[in-house]
């Protein structure tokens, strides 16, 4: 069987400057991928073209064997996606937020609502769930973003930075939660926290300006320095060759 | 096609969530009163008709329409929801079309409120109310114009005031357009541009169906100039999505 996710020379430029540089991988069901790299290395403009929301210059990207260029809306159904900064109406309540995600994905009367509570239980918002987006701090407003890209139980998901402004036993939940979520997917997260790909990456791909410069297992990428730590190995990979020199 | 009606529903929504409904509704409806009763003379005229109303109308539209249709992009790009709404499985175009119906039904709310004024020429007279509905009828059309535009702009700018701005700007163009003072001095000098411009009047295409004139080909010019301004939207959306 096909990769569930599967990228072909991918590279996109703004003007002069090249954000991804021809990259390609595949990400296979059961596996978790940590997408790592400095700011500015073109982890989310990878996410964003995988989702559709940036056109490719070069390369291919499928989601579930739908090409996200050919054909857009397919490769969309099969992909839950948790933008950068976890965008949401800030008017509009938590359920009606997650009502109008799930209208779109095509679902009505008991089966909407079903799903609605479904995914609204699995991100613990039931306390906050008649509440209007705005109102709630940061933790909340990232976990609602993850409700929407779960609710249609995809077989692909891809979550920019999805612990981002948790708190510690709010990150270990949501850990958890792709953990579980993990035999059943394939799984994309970015994230700037080393120790969560330790706890729950099967596989780290480590970017910096635009390019792969690692692809291995976090356990192996760990051991290529003497401490064992992958903090160290991140930091020698992609620190600046000039700052590299001086240090 | 569901999905626009989803888009749009929460589009709707959001107007009415927010104080903008009201702020619209209330001005719009002051201005139109004011405009009529006053500068239009309602009364001293001593005719059951709506014709200051309808002359009034499509500049007070020309000033709100604009404030309607500033957010419905622009908005999305700001708070960065534009890449939620366009990573769900929807197109483009059911986007666009989506929003700008609600914007749009909202729009003929307003217009519907004004059905005061129908009952006051009744009660006072008996106006011909086939002409009534046929003004009321260039009044959707001429605010789906200017919405369509102003989508349009929206779509351009993450700034609601540039949007506006844009928005009033290229609506007074068509608004203008058949207008003397322009169309003789494009005759003096442009004489092809003068007929194009006359053509492209909305302001006089809206004056001969609120005269009870209904013409095809007022329908038709209305229906493709808001199909254009919302292909272009669609393409600009494309473009500048992630942008």
């Amino acid at each position: 069987m096909a990769a569930l996710i599967e990228i072909r020379g991918l590279t996109r430029r703004f003007g002069s400057l090249t954000a991804v540089d021809d990259v390609s991988f595949n990400v296979e069901r059961g596996e978790v991928l940590g997408f790592l790299g400095p700011n500015g290395a073109g982890k989310t403009t990878t996410m964003r073209m995988l989702a559709g929301f940036v056109t490719p210059t070069a390369g291919s990207a499928a989601v579930a064997g739908h090409d996200v260029t050919a054909e857009p809306v397919a490769a969309r159904r099969a992909l839950g996606f948790l933008p950068e900064g976890a965008p949401t109406y800030p008017e509009m309540t938590v359920a009606g937020f997650l009502r109008f995600t799930a209208r779109i994905r095509g679902y009505g009367g008991s089966e909407l609502a079903s799903r609605v509570a479904a995914a609204i239980a699995l991100t613990e918002l039931q306390s906050v769930r008649l509440q209007p987006v705005e109102t709630l701090s940061k933790g909340f407003k990232r976990r609602v973003g993850l409700a929407q890209a779960l609710l249609h139980d995809p077989p692909v998901l891809v979550l920019d930075e999805p612990t981002d402004g948790l708190d510690p036993n709010q990150k270990h939940e949501v850990r958890t939660l792709i953990r579980r979520l993990a035999p059943e997917k394939a799984i994309v997260i970015s994230t700037h926290i080393l120790e969560e790909v330790e706890a729950v990456c099967t596989r780290a791909i480590i970017i910096a300006a635009g390019r792969i410069v690692a692809d291995d297992t976090p356990a192996a990428l760990a051991a290529r320095d003497p401490s064992g730590r992958l903090e160290e190995v991140f930091r020698a990979i992609t620190r600046p060759p000039v700052l590299a020199k001086a240090a | 096609m569901r999905n626009i009606f989803v888009i749009a529903g929460r589009e709707l929504a959001g107007y009415f969530a927010t104080p903008v409904a009201a702020v619209f509704i209330v001005i719009f409806l002051v201005l139109q009163g004011v405009l009529t009763f006053n500068a239009g003379g309602f009364f001293t005229r001593g005719q059951a008709d709506l014709v200051p109303f309808f002359e009034f109308l499509p500049w007070v539209f020309l000033l709100l329409v604009p404030a309607i249709s500033m957010r419905l992009w622009a908005e999305e790009r700001r708070l960065g929801t534009i890449e939620l709404l366009l990573t769900l499985p929807v197109t483009e175009a059911e986007a666009v079309i989506g929003k700008f119906l609600a914007a749009w039904v909202f729009c003929i709310i307003a217009l519907a409120l004004t059905f005061p004024f129908v009952i006051t020429v009744n009660i006072l007279g008996s106006p011909d109310n086939g002409v009534i509905a046929a003004g009321y009828l260039g009044g959707v059309l001429v605010s789906g114009a200017f919405l369509a535009v102003g989508s349009a702009t929206s779509a351009m700018t993450k700034n609601q005031v540039i949007a506006f701005v844009l928005g009033v700007a290229i609506s007074f163009v068509f608004a203008v357009s058949g207008y003397s003072v322009v169309t003789d001095f494009l005759d003096r000098n442009l004489p092809v541009l003068a007929s194009i411009a006359r053509g492209f009047s909305v302001i006089q295409r809206f004056r001969a169906i609120s005269q009870g004139l209904l013409s095809l080909s007022d329908l038709v010019f209305f229906a493709s100039f808001i199909c254009f301004w919302l292909f272009l939207n669609v393409i600009v959306v494309d473009h500048r999505k992630a942008s």
